[in-house]
């Protein structure tokens, strides 16, 4: 597998009146050539800030990138300039946003605003810009493209404004394609359909994906690969299989177990994970989920627990995964999923930190 | 469209009759009329006058018959000024005031807007600090100082522009200056703000995520949907430069509009009182008017009421 984008121990930070706050603490992932990865987390957990500062669309200041590289097709996008980085936002990394309703220019018609994209990218002229954008309009499953092209957002329903934003994000072919919640304010019988079209569409055109919810459902149907996030690290990392049927964290085992499912019945209350993010103007000591996860011990509180590979291409960090620690069980609804991964390791190893 | 423009101009017609009607009985209310001086006029010549302008006819005589000239476009004679119409005072001060408040507004509208993109662009950086500093010296700064001040430095000690009167585009200057000060400050502190909304806005970084420059942005996504609260304000404000300003005229000796506003309150002389009025009434309107069509077309969303479009 060929490795598209790596982002390599990045830090991003915000200056506020309050202090500094740490939005992303060294987080570390791969994207290869055609796959999907999920990051998965609660609000503020930093997935929408990593996500941007791939983009380079965090506003800076008051944001910082303080350390880190984040490679793309070979270059380091942090070391770009600004009129460097516009050469590729658009034309090699794509992106769509949460809500569509205020994602597209009210007063420009929304084939200009994909025109504007291969204008720009393709060097197209207006009349093939245009036709162009009537084939995407169709790509993306509008009725009527020829009539679309010339109305204005406010004409579209959400389900259709958010299939004009992939529109706009797939014009020029992107290598990688970001997704930021990207069906998060649409309703359900909408959001199954956008899932779709962008399966459909990663299928013909190759694209890689990030895709970034907090929708664990959604993340079973579209992934190939999930990656947790909690307080702006990756506490889990691995395939879509590894972290639904053997997970290790108990940050994870909290997601997986406040999801509901079909055979809950509904005398049972829905479980949650009690508590809220961590402040990160000052990241606790330890880890950070050690104050709301119920099998926290005592070192939790003091040490930050290290990375452990569990198998090749599932990662974790909790101490519950070193020799010494106690065996614990994962919670009822948990455990129901467990499968035995034929490609674990005999003992999770740690990774040194300078991997 | 067209049948909106239609119905717009039909209630402009009847705002306008409500305004005529108004201003029509509550100068009648006031106390005095226009031959009540210092010196008392014998009670003969007085009598005569009334009858002359027919002011002693009963009020609803009165009223009548001036809707009906109102109708033809006259606007009758002037009580103050002997041997000249109302007409005859709008046609010679309002292309004049027409003329300066036309500059003024250009100068105000496009500088203010031009500040206030600067300002917002730069966001708490000196640019910002500058522009705001200039407005609020502007918005604060009555224009009767800004003029006195202009003509002090421009014209006086600099020597570059004419003091006062209206002859030349030289003269033209120093008064579409002043004149403008105060809305163009006004207008850049709006358009800063409605920038800075806009700029925050999702549409704004989806903009970015495309690829575009930060010139193309502005351009082409920030500007437009800045500017609605700038042209609503534009509506009451061009009709209150072109109509002329008292202050202003005075000071450089400008034949306008302006001062007949003012003096013809005080002089009681009821035919100009009525006869600017209803001119005013009427240039607000239709000013009020083509901001809503203006804005029909910057903002797509608002559809104009009775249009065939309309949802």
């Amino acid at each position: 597998m060929e490795k598209l984008l790596e982002v390599k121990n990045l830090e991003v930070s915000f200056q506020t009146y309050g202090g500094e706050v740490q939005a992303v603490r060294g987080v570390s992932f791969h994207v290869n050539k055609g796959e999907t990865l999920a990051i998965v987390g609660e609000s503020g957990s930093g997935k929408s800030v990593t996500s941007q500062t791939i983009m380079r669309l965090i506003p800076t200041p008051p944001g910082k990138i303080k350390n880190g590289q984040i490679i793309f097709d070979g270059e380091d996008l942090v070391k770009k300039t600004d009129k460097e980085m516009e050469q590729i936002r658009g034309k090699d990394i794509g992106m769509i946003f949460q809500d569509p309703m205020t994602s597209l220019n009210p007063t420009m018609k929304v084939g200009k605003q994909i025109m504007e994209v291969l204008t720009k990218h393709q060097k197209m002229d207006k009349s093939a810009a245009k036709e162009r954008a009537i084939e995407l309009l169709r790509l993306v499953g509008i009725p009527m493209p020829e009539k679309r092209v010339n109305q204005y957002p406010h004409e579209f329903s959400g389900g259709m404004r958010q299939r004009a934003m992939i529109a706009v994000a797939l014009a020029s072919n992107p290598k990688l394609l970001i997704a930021d919640e990207p069906t998060t304010a649409l309703d359900v019988t909408i959001q199954a359909q956008i899932l779709e079209l962008m399966k459909d569409l990663q299928k013909k055109m190759g694209t890689s994906i990030i895709f970034i919810t907090h929708d664990l459902g959604v993340v079973a149907n579209m992934a190939d690969r999930v990656a947790v996030m909690y307080a702006g690290k990756i506490v889990e990392m691995g395939t879509v299989d590894e972290i639904f049927y053997d997970p290790r964290h108990p940050y994870t085992w909290g997601l997986l177990a406040s999801m509901p499912s079909l055979d809950s019945d509904d005398k049972k209350e829905l479980a949650a994970i009690p508590g809220s993010p961590p402040d990160l103007t000052n990241p606790p000591k330890g880890d950070a989920f050690a104050p709301r996860n119920p099998y926290a011990m005592k070192i939790d509180f003091e040490l930050e627990p290290p990375m452990f590979k569990i198998s090749d291409t599932h990662y974790a960090a909790t101490w519950l995964l070193h020799p010494d620690a106690p065996k614990v069980e994962p919670p009822e609804a948990v455990k129901k999923r467990l499968r035995k991964l034929s490609s674990n390791y005999p003992q999770p190893i740690i990774v040194k930190e300078s991997e | 469209m067209l049948k909106y423009v239609g119905r717009r101009l039909l209630s402009m017609l009847l705002s306008l009759f409500l305004i005529i009607t108004a201003t029509f009985f509550l100068m009648r209310a006031a106390p005095g009329g226009p031959f009540s001086g210092e010196k008392k006029l014998p009670p003969e010549i007085e009598k005569n006058l009334n009858e002359y302008y027919g002011l002693d006819r009963p009020w609803y005589n009165q009223y009548f018959d001036y809707l009906v000239s109102i109708a033809k476009w006259d606007f009758g004679p002037s009580f103050k000024y002997k041997g000249q119409t109302v007409n005859d005072l709008i046609n010679e001060g309002f292309p004049v005031s027409f003329f300066l408040g036309m500059e003024s507004l250009l100068l105000a509208v496009s500088i203010g807007i031009l500040l206030g993109v600067i300002a917002a662009l730069n966001h708490n950086k000196w640019q910002d600090y500058g522009a705001m500093i200039f407005a609020v010296l502007g918005i604060s700064v009555p224009s009767f100082i800004m003029a006195s001040l202009l003509q002090y430095v421009l014209a006086i000690k600099l020597g570059w522009f004419p003091v006062a009167r209206w002859e030349s585009l030289q003269h033209t200057v120093l008064p579409a200056l002043a004149l403008a000060a105060t809305p163009m400050a006004f207008i850049a502190r709006l358009t800063r703000s409605s920038m800075l909304e806009v700029l925050s806005n999702d549409y704004i970084r989806t903009a970015k995520a495309k690829g575009l420059s930060r010139g193309q942005i502005t351009v082409k996504h920030a500007i437009r949907n800045a500017l609605l609260p700038v042209v609503t304000y534009l509506g009451p404000l061009s009709a209150a430069i072109l109509t002329g300003s008292f202050v202003i005229e005075k000071i450089f000796g400008i034949p306008g509009l302006g001062s007949h506003f003012v003096l013809s309150i005080s002089n009681r002389d009821y035919t100009v009182i009525m006869g600017v009025t209803v001119f005013y009434s009427i240039i607000l309107l239709s000013a009020v008017l083509l901001v809503d069509i203006v804005y029909g077309l910057i903002d797509p969303r608002i559809k104009l009421a009775g249009g065939k479009k309309g949802e």
